[in-house]
């Protein structure tokens, strides 16, 4: 009897996705396909990488290369200095990183923790300000820099530091509003009860709230390390006569040249500068999704 | 350690019953001044290197700002509105306007078509296949502006590239020795499709995000009725995806009216004869490359007028979708 009763749904279900199953595949092959599409140009990029210049500069490419060679990465890191300037991105990227974390994290508690007069005007604020084309503020802030460098080289034009400025800048109205939602997220009754456990408030911040909201903190730095790390214009802009400090993306086009262009250090170049973006996005890309989706809810 | 910590403020609370209103309202005065504590880095942070800018543009763009100026070898001369009359009398500024919607208009257009039709797409399949798009798509979602430019720029090169040689070998022969940067619209178009490959996943996965949280039952309800599958989409989900929908338009439209490395690097600084400028590169090249610092601040401030207006529209939209949610 048990056997009659369960047969009967099991066979129905059967056919209907028996009746479902063409429509569904084709649907499955064009996604491959797709996707197949889609990554093809970070394919060609690796594989040119890789590519002996004469199967480069050839009127016949082909989608394959059975003479891997590293000669191309090897012209990129002597003709030019590519691990300096790789260096100089992280740097860049990384210390955007470590203090608008830091900053943005202290901002969002104290929009979300306390209460005070202003604190709507505040938010506000900070909403419009992520909507400022940052594009736009280049002419001012080349000559802010200018100044600034009068005053500390450091931090002045054709130095790392004034990229630092400018990046941090931009990445903290979005990181602040972010983190706002995962702090808020965080229940009251925590805070109380670690304060009846004696907890004095700064404790309480890092201690319990800073590793609470980790998952926002992890979207937040991704996105202003790339940020940092994709930036073309203002490193075009303020390093301008010392090659020493430039950064991957200026790097890479020295190889185009009016007398034909270097594809195979541009590919291998494009790659260098890729690679550790795409790592950081493949690793913390559950996080990334839920923060945007966090963020934007807000 | 942490015991004795614990214990001792309660000990010393203990004394006195009414010690907790008073504490009560004084942590309320504290509490302001720690916000502004903490709220100081990135006040000053944000007021030096993006308020003070904002308002030094709106500034520069009222002066005469040349070379001379630049290197104050020759006084500031106030033009008030002078900048924006030469703008608007200038039909070079006319084309990049025109170029700079236009050009943004497909790009957002395109992203939405490819990333809403992808959702639905892998909404529809297993988790293989699935996850080979969206590895795809977080590959072009991550790739930096300038690698992407360089790797479509390779792809469809006049002598080397590999559509030329495949539109040439499937017969094309006009296609032998093409180029895709020299006509004003075949570069603006070869620019929007890397720019679309790369903003699409945004969309595709906002929007995925949105059909899988959409509950099935109320698809099933609605096929009971006797809803057609395109009456459901219209009826039932688009209302449910509007929100994000709003969102994900808007995000574009943002991202890609300011576009500046793709076009700088694609049509190498802004086309043939500047055929390619949007509105970024336009600025760029009249304060950098002509000097024109008061000129280029004018299109600047047009730039961010244009993006606020689209900013007030938006934050309209979301607090109307708010409510209705």
């Amino acid at each position: 009897m048990t056997t009659a009763t369960h047969t009967a749904p099991t066979t129905g279900r059967r056919r209907k996705q028996l009746f479902r199953r063409p429509g569904r595949t084709l649907a499955e092959i064009t996604t491959v396909l797709v996707a197949a599409v889609v990554a093809f140009p970070l394919y060609w990029m690796l594989l040119t990488a890789f590519k002996p210049r004469g199967q480069i500069q050839s009127t016949d490419p082909r989608p394959w290369t059975l003479s891997p060679t590293l000669e191309n990465f090897r012209r990129v890191f002597t003709v030019n200095d590519f691990g300096r300037y790789f260096l100089n991105s992280l740097l860049v990227a990384g210390v955007v990183v470590v203090v608008s974390l830091v900053v943005s994290f202290l901002a969002a508690v104290a929009l979300t923790r306390f209460r005070f007069r202003g604190r709507t005007v505040l938010l506000v604020m900070i909403l419009t300000a992520q909507m400022v084309p940052v594009e736009a503020l280049t002419i001012p802030l080349f000559f802010l820099m200018r100044s600034v460098g009068s005053v500390a080289p450091w931090f002045g034009l054709n130095h790392l530091g004034s990229l630092v400025l400018v990046h941090l800048a931009f990445s903290l109205p979005f990181a602040i509003w972010m983190l706002r939602g995962f702090v808020a997220a965080v229940p009251a009754e925590l805070e109380e009860a670690a304060t009846l456990d004696g907890a004095s408030r700064f404790r309480f911040t890092w201690q319990v709230l800073f590793p609470l909201v980790a998952p926002g903190l992890v979207a937040m730095s991704v996105l202003s390390f790339i940020h940092a790390w994709n930036d073309f214009l203002f490193a075009k802009t303020f390093i301008i006569s010392a090659t020493e400090n430039q950064t991957l993306p200026l790097a890479v086009l020295v190889f185009f040249k009016p007398t034909g262009n270097d594809w195979g250090a541009i590919m291998a170049g494009s790659t260098l500068m890729t690679i550790p973006v795409l790592v950081f996005f493949v690793l913390v890309q559950r996080h990334l999704v839920s923060g945007i989706a966090g963020a934007v809810k807000e | 350690m942490t015991a004795q910590s614990t214990l001792a403020p309660q000990r010393d609370g203990a004394p006195e019953p009414s010690g907790r209103s008073v504490r009560r309202r004084r942590a309320h005065r504290g509490q302001a001044r720690i916000a502004a504590l903490y709220l100081a880095p990135a006040g000053i942070v944000l007021v030096s290197v993006m308020a003070y800018p904002l308002y030094q543009l709106v500034q520069l763009s009222l002066y005469e700002y040349g070379q001379a100026q630049a290197s104050g070898g020759a006084p500031l001369e106030f033009l008030g509105l002078g900048n924006y009359t030469r703008l608007l009398n200038d039909p070079r500024f006319w084309m990049v306007l025109l170029n700079t919607c236009g050009f943004a208009a497909v790009c957002v257009a395109g992203s939405l078509a490819v990333g809403i039709t992808l959702a639905v797409l892998a909404s529809r399949v297993r988790q293989l296949p699935r996850a080979l798009l969206f590895l795809a798509a977080l590959g072009a979602w991550a790739t930096p502006a300038v690698a992407g430019s360089t790797v479509w720029l390779f792809l469809f090169d006049q002598d080397f590239g590999l559509v030329n040689e495949v539109l040439t070998g499937i017969g094309l022969t006009g296609m032998e020795g093409f180029s895709w940067t020299y006509d004003r619209f075949v570069a603006f178009a070869l620019v929007a499709g890397e720019v679309i490959w790369c903003s699409f996943p945004f969309v595709m996965v906002t929007m995925y995000a949105g059909i899988k949280a959409i509950p099935e039952e109320m698809v099933e309800a609605a096929s009971l009725d006797g809803a057609s599958t395109w009456r459901t989409a219209r009826s039932v989900l688009l209302p449910m995806l509007r929100p994000l929908l709003v969102i994900a338009t808007i995000q574009s439209i943002i991202w890609d009216f300011k576009i500046f490395t793709q076009i700088y690097v694609m049509t190498d600084g802004g086309g043939v004869a500047g055929q390619n400028l949007v509105l970024n590169v336009y600025a760029y090249q009249e304060a950098f490359a002509g000097s024109n610092y008061g000129l280029g601040s004018a299109i600047g401030v047009v730039m961010t007028a244009l993006l606020l207006l689209i900013t007030v529209i938006y934050l309209r939209v979301q607090r109307g979708t708010g409510e209705n949610a």
